[in-house]
């Protein structure tokens, strides 16, 4: 009974030993370069899933895995609902504009009207945008949280993903020149 | 020279706070007062050191001396003199300073405030306090340093992000930080209770006052932050359970909790190791939130620029704090006299759910937060935690919360009697069927407006709960007017804000519902002389004038009129405004409040011969605001209360604290 009494003063500092050991192992991720925005994805190098997407606005053709080939797409997984989103939104134009890429939206787990509420607001910069509401296409490429995005080449293999939002950094050292070489290729 | 002051001082501050967290440790030790009373002079010092340095870099920052790197990455010569002061705590280093100068602030209030504390429980817990300052010091000093020099010194800065360039998040910052800091002080003393293995009703006294005060700014800091969300950001929204928002919700909660267990050991001087393991956990939450947003392992809108290297330095620093006390609570919590056991239905016991509900709600929120890197971390797939789980595990919580409180503030300590509190409010109850009904027919049976209907009903319940509560203790209709009003008069100020804390969580809770549940949006491109209907009104798009010169950007300017049965309402004049420095376009929402609601207007993008507008109609969201604020004022009200101004109890000729009469078991209490 005693024991009992003083394992319940002590079980704080235990669960907190534990939150302690997972920060530390995270951090220590962080450090050696595996940030939460560059989860290495097991697709790396592989086909891209299938899938066939429907679009969100309905004078537009919808998004299947056969759109992918022959030219480098950039597909961003993006929600109305994710803040980090907004915050990479004026990015993606920049993308856009540069010759030869291609860049798609997935509104993922949003209602169309959202997304295309939140489109009008911050402007569009997609080529294509199309819808997965219930998050399926998400789980193939292996969507860890939006924003989400991932480079694919002319013969629809993924080359680089990008978890969470992409910055001024990543866009310019490694996306775009990545995207201009496998241009080239 | 400025600079060099200002680095100079932070650094002696780090050779004094050394010594506060010693000195005056090893003097209630060894029961040495000479060294004991060196914590005073000490904490003096510290706030006159660590305010000059804060005061150098406020004055780089307002005479724009762009020799110093952080003045060149976040201000420009054209930033209105407002931002170029709250530009000193809108970076990383100058908000950490911001951080450690109201730290030492609170020292010094124990400085000043604490003569009469017994001395060996003020130097224990001035030395925590001096702990804490030496680690964030150090922080600065080794990883954060805001007096960096820069050469050459470049003509013009980078400028503010434009986003925060708004008057309500000048001020959003400081009331976070007194709140989140302010938690400090319960830790402190949390700590001192612990080390000296006892925790007396004295103890309680001086704690419940600070935790207040910190409770007050958190509260306010947290709905500045929401308002500036609102109407800077343009979404329309409020709250996004962004891993930023919860780092200060988790306190928020905690530090609720913290504020009505403290009364229990006040009051009934029982709940006590548990009082003093929600100090530790509230402030450690605090560490918490510092940590996550700064180190970053979570992505986040409102992320300083990370550095791992910061995030060692804070994680080592919550590790310490945490773990250490922790560490401490195990050892010496078992060893603290248990307070007399409690019947559940009581005061105590309702403030005991009370308890168990927020931490529950806090532990959730940090599950939350955290969740998406456990599950990646154990191969458990990709989860990404948004909105729906936060609604989903919140709402049972929210709703036990709001039906306990009613009914608990109508227990008296020790024996409460739940049938008589349930028949006092049965007028509660029944406002609260109609409402739920009433709701029902009028917006329609559907899963939203069911939810929506319930919300409403129990915001009700607590409003009337809340008036049943204070109308029992005049004798509102139950005795002659005017000693209704004579006893109004005397009931105790805490008490009353109590009451006017409740409204307006309340009417926080009316406002959630009704702007969630029915706000309307419309979208559309429209061109001068287009009228768009929503929610009843009418507004028309009149005109847009360019080439609108403001201190540091240009803007164009719609012009729009809200009607409504063909009477004009308002005028709005939502803006997009291109700043300077750095160049960057941002929209500025215009905002028509009323009781009923906001029309909120938005210019984007031009479109095909037009704009972009979206205007929203906000059901009640002025009632969140006015909700909060009156929360804080009920906790302002609270303060002034006689007995719990602060120090005051204690303060005196003597030096030992006034005996106070402590509920005796088997004395009668009275109810409050």
């Amino acid at each position: 009974m005693r024991q009992a009494v003083k394992l319940r003063f002590a079980a704080p500092i235990a669960v907190f030993a534990l939150l302690f050991g997972f920060l530390a192992y995270r951090l220590f991720l962080v450090q050696q370069g595996f940030t939460p925005d560059l989860i290495p994805s097991v697709l790396i190098n592989k086909q891209a899933p299938q899938f066939a997407l429907s679009p969100l606005f309905a004078n537009e053709p919808g998004f299947r895995t056969t759109d992918l080939k022959g030219k480098v797409t950039v597909v961003n997984f993006f929600a109305s609902w994710c803040v980090p989103c907004r915050e990479e939104h004026n990015y993606l134009s920049k993308i856009a504009k540069v010759p030869g890429i291609e860049v798609v939206g997935i509104a993922y787990k949003d209602r169309p009207q959202d997304a295309s509420m939140w489109l009008a607001e911050l402007g569009d910069p997609y080529k294509t945008v199309a819808v997965d509401p219930e998050g399926k296409t998400g789980i193939d490429f292996g969507v860890y949280g939006v924003p989400e995005s991932y480079l694919i080449d002319k013969r629809g293999i993924i080359r680089f993903k990008q978890t969470g939002p992409l910055t001024p950094d990543v866009i310019d050292q490694r996306l775009i020149p990545l995207a201009n070489r496998l241009n080239r290729s | 020279m400025i600079a060099e002051i200002g680095l100079f001082a932070l650094i002696l501050a780090l050779f004094v706070a050394a010594v506060q967290s010693s000195v005056p440790l090893i003097g209630a030790a060894r029961g040495d007062s000479a060294w004991m009373s060196v914590d005073r002079p000490a904490a003096l010092a510290l706030f006159g050191l660590v305010g000059l340095s804060f005061g150098a870099l406020m004055w780089l920052h307002v005479t724009s001396d762009f020799s110093v790197l952080n003045v060149v990455e976040n201000s420009a010569v054209s930033k209105p003199m407002l931002y170029k002061v709250a530009g000193v705590w809108g970076n990383h280093e100058g908000s950490m300073m911001l951080w450690t100068f109201i730290l030492v602030l609170y020292g010094l209030a124990v400085s000043l405030f604490g003569r009469a504390l017994p001395p060996g429980l003020r130097a224990r817990a001035l030395a925590v306090q001096g702990m804490i300052a030496f680690a964030f010091i150090l922080f600065i000093l080794l990883t954060s340093n805001p007096f960096t020099r820069v050469n050459p010194a470049p003509p013009d800065g980078n400028g503010l992000n434009p986003v925060l360039q708004d008057p309500g998040l000048s001020f959003h910052p400081p009331f976070l930080y007194l709140g989140y800091v302010g938690f400090s002080m319960a830790f402190s003393f949390a700590i001192a209770a612990l080390i000296e293995g006892r925790v007396d009703a004295a103890w309680a006294r001086w704690v419940r006052p600070w935790t207040l005060v910190a409770w007050c700014a958190l509260t306010l800091g947290v709905a500045m932050g929401m308002w500036w969300s609102y109407y800077t950001l343009g979404w329309g929204g409020y709250w996004a359970w962004d891993p930023v928002e919860n780092a200060s919700l988790m306190p928020w909660l905690a530090g609720t909790a913290l504020l009505h267990s403290a009364i229990v050991a006040e009051k009934r001087d029982t709940l006590k190791s548990w009082t003093i393991f929600l100090a530790i956990i509230t402030f450690s939450l605090s560490l918490l939130g510092t940590f996550l947003v700064r180190s970053g392992i979570l992505t986040s809108v409102h992320s300083f620029a990370n550095d791992p290297r910061r995030g060692l330095f804070i994680l080592i620093l919550l590790a310490t704090f945490t773990g250490g006390s922790l560490t401490l609570y195990a050892v010496r919590a078992p060893a603290l006299k248990g307070g007399t056991i409690f019947s559940p239905i009581s005061r105590e016991g309702g403030l005991l759910i009370n308890n168990i509900l927020l931490s529950t709600a806090a532990g959730t929120v940090l599950l939350g937060t955290l969740y998406p890197l456990f599950a990646d971390a154990l191969g458990l797939g990709k989860v990404s935690v948004g909105p729906p789980y936060y609604n989903l595990v919140i709402a049972p919580l929210a709703i036990a919360l709001f039906l306990v409180m009613a009914i608990g503030s109508l227990m008296s300590w020790k024996r409460g009697n739940l049938k008589g509190a349930l028949r006092k409010l049965r007028a509660a109850a029944a406002a609260a069927a109609v409402t739920f009904i009433l709701t029902l027919v009028i917006a329609g049976l559907s899963a939203r407006s069911l939810w929506a209907s319930l919300g409403l009903g129990l915001a009700v319940w607590l409003l009337a709960g809340t008036l049943v509560e204070w109308a029992g203790r005049v004798g509102l209709f139950q005795r002659p007017l005017a000693e209704t009003l004579r006893k109004a008069l005397r009931v105790p100020r805490s008490a009353y804000g109590m009451t006017i804390s409740h409204l307006g969580l309340a009417i926080v809770l009316i406002g959630i519902i009704g702007s969630t549940a029915w706000r309307t949006e419309y979208l559309d491109v429209m061109r001068p002389g287009d009228t768009a209907s929503i929610a009843g009104y009418e507004v028309k798009f009149i005109r847009v004038d360019d080439g609108v010169q403001g201190p540091n950007y240009v803007a164009t300017r719609g012009l729009f009129t809200v009607a409504k049965d063909d009477r004009l309402v308002a005028e709005l004049h939502p803006e997009r405004r291109t700043f300077t420095a750095p160049e960057q376009t941002l929209s500025n929402v215009a905002i028509h409040s009323s009781v009923g609601g906001d029309i909120y207007a938005v210019l984007s993008d031009p479109s095909e011969g037009g704009y972009i507008v979206r205007i929203y109609h906000n059901p009640v969201v002025p009632w969140l605001f006015l909700g909060a604020i009156l929360m804080v004022l009920g906790g302002g009200v609270s303060l002034t209360d006689r007995r719990h101004r602060i120090g005051a109890p204690l303060r005196g000729l003597g030096v030992s604290l006034r005996p106070r009469p402590v509920a005796t078991p088997g004395a009668a209490v009275p109810a409050e």
